[in-house]
C-alpha cells in the first residue's frame, strides 16, 4: 500500500460516513432541501472530488513529516554547532530530550513579536517576498518521496506531478527572484547589495548545478525519483558520476547559502543581509526556511547520487532515506564550522571557472557511459 | 549600480567598538572611506585631573578593554619619570610578565574577533577558549579578569601568588602546543589564505608617513619595535626577535601577531625564569613634583605614549594620552580603496582596532 492509495482509504471511509448524513437529510427532508443534500453526496462520493482531496492530504502528510525534518535538522544544526565549537549548544527546553523543543520555543517567541513593515519600504514586494520563499520552498518537499510508497511522483494514476525531480529544481531556483524582491523593496542598502549577491551567486551555481542533475537523468532515463533510484539499484550515481557529485555538494551549499558561500547573509560586513529589515515571524519563516533548504538539498543529494532508499532491508526505507540525507546535512554543517566565507568575486570566479567545466566534463562522461551500454 | 555610501558602524557587527566606517562603494568595490570617530569619548584625560596620582591607575585600565594592564603599566611608567622613581627589580620582571601575558590574551581576542569577521565560527571559538587561560593566571596575579588595577607608582601591587611559576609554564607549554594548532587551522585552510594574502596592502612608506606602529607597522617590513629599541622595564635582558614580515597584505599583519605571541611565550619563559628575589615595590610619595613626565611602551596594538604634567599638587595637571589606535584608524582610506566590500572586514579586522582608547 502507498501513501496514495492509504490517503484514498482513509478520505473514501470519510465520506461514506459523512454521506450517510446527507443521503438521510436527503431522505426525509421534503423534496427541495432533500435534492440539495443528495447532490451534496453525489458530488462527495465522485471520483474528482476524492482525487483531489486525497492528493491535498497526500500533500499537507508530505509536508508535515518534512517539516517535523526540518525540526531535527535545526537541532541537529544547534547541538552539532555546539561540539563542534566547543559549548553546549540548547539543552534547557526539553531536558529529557537533549533540548529539541528550543526551536519551538523560538519559534513561539518569534510569533508574538511585532511584525514591523518599514516606513519607506515597498509594502507589497516586501510582504510578498517571504511568502514565495517558503512557498517555494516547500514545493520543493512535496516532490521528494521518502520511499518508493511515499511520496507524491508515486501516485501517477492520481495525477501526481509528472517530471517531478525537475519540479524540485525549478521551486529551487524559484529563490534568487524572491531574495532579490526582498532585497531591493526593503529600501536598505545592505539588503540591496545582499539581494544583488544573491541573484548573482544562485545564477552562476544554478548551471553547474543543473548540469550535474542533467547527468543523472541521462544515466536513470526518467525525470522521476522513482526511476532514478531504482536506476542505483546496482551502483549509487555518485560512484561514475563523482565529479559530479562533488560539484553537486558544493552548487548545494550556495544554493542553500551556508557558510562558505553565504555571502548574501555575510552578518560581518552586510549585518544580516537581505533580511536586514525583517523582523518577528518573518525574520523566523526565512529562517525556517533556511532549514527546510538544506534538508531539500540533503534529500537531492540522498535521491539523485546517493542511492535513495536503497539499502539493507533491516530498517525500512524512509529511515535509510532520512539517515543518508541527515548525513549529508551534517558533512554541510562540518563545513559551515570550519571554514571562512569566501568573497563574492573570488566565489563567481569558482562558480564559472572550475565549477562549470567540471560539470561539463562530468556530463560527457555520464554520455560516454550511456553510450558504452554500461547504464 | 551607481556609487553610494554605506555606513559601517556606528552599529554594526563589522565595527569592534562604537566607530562608523562610511564607505563609498561602486557595486562591490571601494572608492572612497571615511572613518568617523568619537563615539565612545569618555573625556579619560579630563576625568584624570581630578583624581589623585594613584587614583587614576583604574581609570587608564579603562582605555582598552583588551589589554588594561599595558595602559594602566605605561602610566605608571610616566608618573615614575615624572617623580623620578627607581622601581626594585623584581616589579620589573614581574611587571614584564604581566603585559606579556596581557599580550598574548589581546592577540588571541584579536584572533578569535578577526576569524568571527571572516565567519570562521571555530577560529572564533577556540582563541576565546585558549585566552582563558591568560586571563585566569592573570586573575590568579591580579585579582581581576579585565581591568586589572595592579601596576603601582613605583612597582606592582602584590608579589606573585603561591604556585604561579610552575602554573605559568604549563600555561606556556599549553599555549605553544595550541599556537602550532591554529597555524595548522587558519594557514591550512585555503579559503583564509584566499580571503588574506595580497589583500588591504600598506606599503611600508605609507605606514611610516601615516605614523602607524605596532604589528601593523612591523607587517609592513619595518622593525620598529620599543622593547628592542628603546628596552623599557626588564627587557633588555631577555632575548627575542623582532617579528617582522615583508608583505604588508592581511596574511603578514596575521603572521606578524602570531609570531608576537610566540615571542612572548619566550618573553614569559625567560622571565620567570631570571626572576629575581626582593621587594617588588617602592613607596611612592604622594605629592608629585613641578615637572614632566614622559612614557612610551609597546601596546599590543602600537606605540602608546603619555605626557603627564605635575604642578607639585597630588594630581596630576594634565595627563596627554597617544593612542596607537586613532592612528592607525586614519590609514582606511588608504588602505581600503580598491578593494571590495567584504575586503573591509578583513582589513580593519586585521588592523585591530580598539575604539576604547582611541577616543579616550
Amino acid at each position: 500500500m502507498n501513501l496514495y492509495e492509504f490517503c484514498y482509504g482513509i478520505l473514501h471511509w470519510l465520506v461514506d460516513l459523512v454521506n450517510n448524513l446527507w443521503y438521510w437529510l436527503g431522505d426525509t427532508l421534503p423534496w427541495y432541501f432533500g435534492d440539495f443534500f443528495t447532490a451534496v453526496g453525489d458530488f462527495a462520493a465522485s471520483s474528482g472530488h476524492l482525487q483531489f482531496m486525497t492528493l491535498l492530504l497526500e500533500s499537507l502528510v508530505i509536508i508535515i513529516v518534512a517539516l517535523i525534518n526540518v525540526l531535527n535538522f535545526l537541532w541537529i544544526f544547534r547541538k552539532l554547532s555546539g561540539r563542534i565549537l566547543d559549548f553546549y549548544g540548547p539543552y534547557y527546553v526539553g531536558y529529557r530530550i537533549g533540548g529539541w523543543l528550543q526551536n519551538l520555543a523560538d519559534g513561539m517567541k518569534l510569533f508574538i513579536k511585532e511584525i514591523i513593515v518599514p516606513a519607506k519600504a515597498d509594502k507589497t514586494g516586501f510582504v510578498l517576498a517571504p511568502v514565495i520563499f517558503v512557498g517555494s520552498s516547500l514545493l520543493i518537499l512535496a516532490t521528494i518521496p521518502l520511499s518508493e510508497n511515499f511520496g507524491l511522483s508515486t501516485s501517477r494514476d492520481g495525477g501526481g506531478v509528472p517530471a517531478p525531480a525537475l519540479f524540485a529544481l525549478a521551486m529551487f531556483a524559484i529563490a534568487p527572484f524572491t531574495i532579490l524582491l526582498a532585497g531591493w523593496s526593503s529600501n536598505n542598502k545592505y539588503t540591496l547589495i545582499g539581494g544583488m549577491r544573491s541573484a548573482a551567486q544562485m545564477m552562476s551555481y544554478e548551471i553547474p548545478l543543473i548540469l550535474c542533475v542533467a547527468s543523472v537523468f541521462l544515466l536513470a532515463g526518467s525525470f522521476d525519483f522513482v526511476d532514478i533510484v531504482a536506476a542505483q539499484h546496482d551502483i549509487w550515481f555518485a560512484i561514475p558520476l563523482f565529479i559530479g557529485f562533488i560539484v553537486f555538494l558544493v552548487c548545494l551549499i550556495a544554493e542553500v547559502e551556508i557558510i562558505p558561500f553565504d555571502l548574501p547573509e555575510a552578518e560581518a560586513e552586510l549585518v544580516e543581509g537581505w533580511t536586514t529589515e525583517y523582523g518577528g515571524m518573518r525574520f523566523g519563516l526565512f529562517y525556517m526556511t533556511t532549514a527546510v533548504r538544506s534538508y531539500a538539498g540533503g534529500a537531492l543529494a540522498t535521491a539523485l547520487f546517493l542511492g535513495g532508499w536503497q539499502g539493507p532491508a533491516i530498517i525500512p526505507d524512509e529511515i535509510w532515506f532520512l539517515i543518508k540525507a541527515y548525513i549529508v546535512y551534517v558533512v554541510f554543517m562540518w563545513l559551515t564550522w570550519s571554514v571562512p566565507r569566501v568573497r563574492i568575486d573570488q566565489m563567481l570566479k569558482l562558480g564559472w571557472r572550475r565549477l562549470l567545466p567540471l560539470a561539463m566534463l562530468n556530463l560527457l562522461i555520464a554520455a560516454a557511459l550511456k553510450t558504452m551500454g554500461w547504464f | 549600480m551607481a556609487e553610494m555610501w554605506i555606513n559601517m558602524g556606528p552599529q554594526h557587527p563589522m565595527t569592534h567598538g562604537l566607530w562608523n566606517l562610511r564607505v563609498k562603494v561602486d557595486g562591490e568595490t571601494i572608492v572612497d572611506a571615511v572613518p568617523e570617530v568619537g563615539y565612545l569619548h569618555r573625556g579619560i584625560e579630563k576625568l584624570c585631573e581630578g583624581k589623585t596620582y594613584t587614583q587614576v591607575i583604574p581609570i587608564t585600565d579603562r582605555l582598552c578593554y583588551g589589554s588594561s594592564m599595558t595602559w594602566s603599566h605605561l602610566y605608571c611608567t610616566t608618573v615614575e619619570d615624572l617623580m623620578d622613581l627607581e622601581v626594585p627589580e623584581r616589579a620589573r620582571y614581574i611587571r614584564v610578565v604581566a603585559i606579556e601575558m596581557q599580550r598574548i590574551a589581546s592577540h588571541l581576542m584579536w584572533l578569535a574577533a578577526y576569524a568571527g569577521d571572516l565567519g570562521m565560527s571555530v577560529g572564533f571559538t577556540y582563541t576565546m577558549r585558549d585566552r582563558e587561560v591568560f586571563v585566569d593566571l592573570l586573575q590568579a596575579l591580579t585579582g581581576a579578569r579585565l581591568t586589572y588595577n595592579y601596576p603601582r607608582i613605583g612597582g606592582v601591587a602584590h608579589d606573585l601568588p603561591p604556585n604561579f611559576e610552575r602554573d605559568t609554564m604549563r600555561a606556556l607549554k599549553y599555549m605553544e602546543m595550541r599556537l602550532q594548532e591554529y597555524e595548522d587551522l587558519f594557514e591550512g585552510s585555503k579559503i583564509f589564505m584566499m580571503r588574506n594574502v595580497g589583500i588591504g596592502i600598506l606599503r611600508s612608506d605609507d605606514a611610516v608617513n601615516l605614523g602607524i606602529t605596532g604589528p601593523s607597522l612591523r607587517a609592513s617590513g619595518v622593525s620598529y619595535d620599543l622593547r628592542k629599541d628603546r628596552p623599557y622595564e626588564a627587557y633588555e635582558d631577555m632575548d627575542f626577535k623582532v617579528a617582522t614580515h615583508k608583505d604588508g597584505d592581511c596574511y603578514a599583519r596575521y603572521r606578524v601577531r602570531m609570531d608576537e605571541m610566540w615571542e612572548s611565550c619566550k618573553i614569559i619563559r625567560q622571565a620567570i625564569q631570571k626572576m629575581p628575589s626582593g621587594k617588588w615595590r617602592v613607596v611612592a610619595p604622594r605629592n608629585g613634583p613641578v615637572g614632566t613626565g614622559f612614557g612610551r611602551v609597546e601596546d599590543p596594538r602600537g606605540e602608546g605614549t603619555m605626557y603627564v604634567v605635575g604642578d607639585g599638587s597630588d594630581k596630576p595637571y594634565r595627563l596627554k594620552i597617544r593612542s596607537p589606535i586613532f592612528v592607525t584608524v586614519s590609514a582606511a582610506p588608504t588602505i581600503l580603496v580598491g578593494y571590495k566590500v567584504a575586503d573591509v572586514v578583513a582589513i580593519m579586522g586585521g588592523l585591530d582596532m580598539c575604539i576604547g582608547e582611541n577616543d579616550r
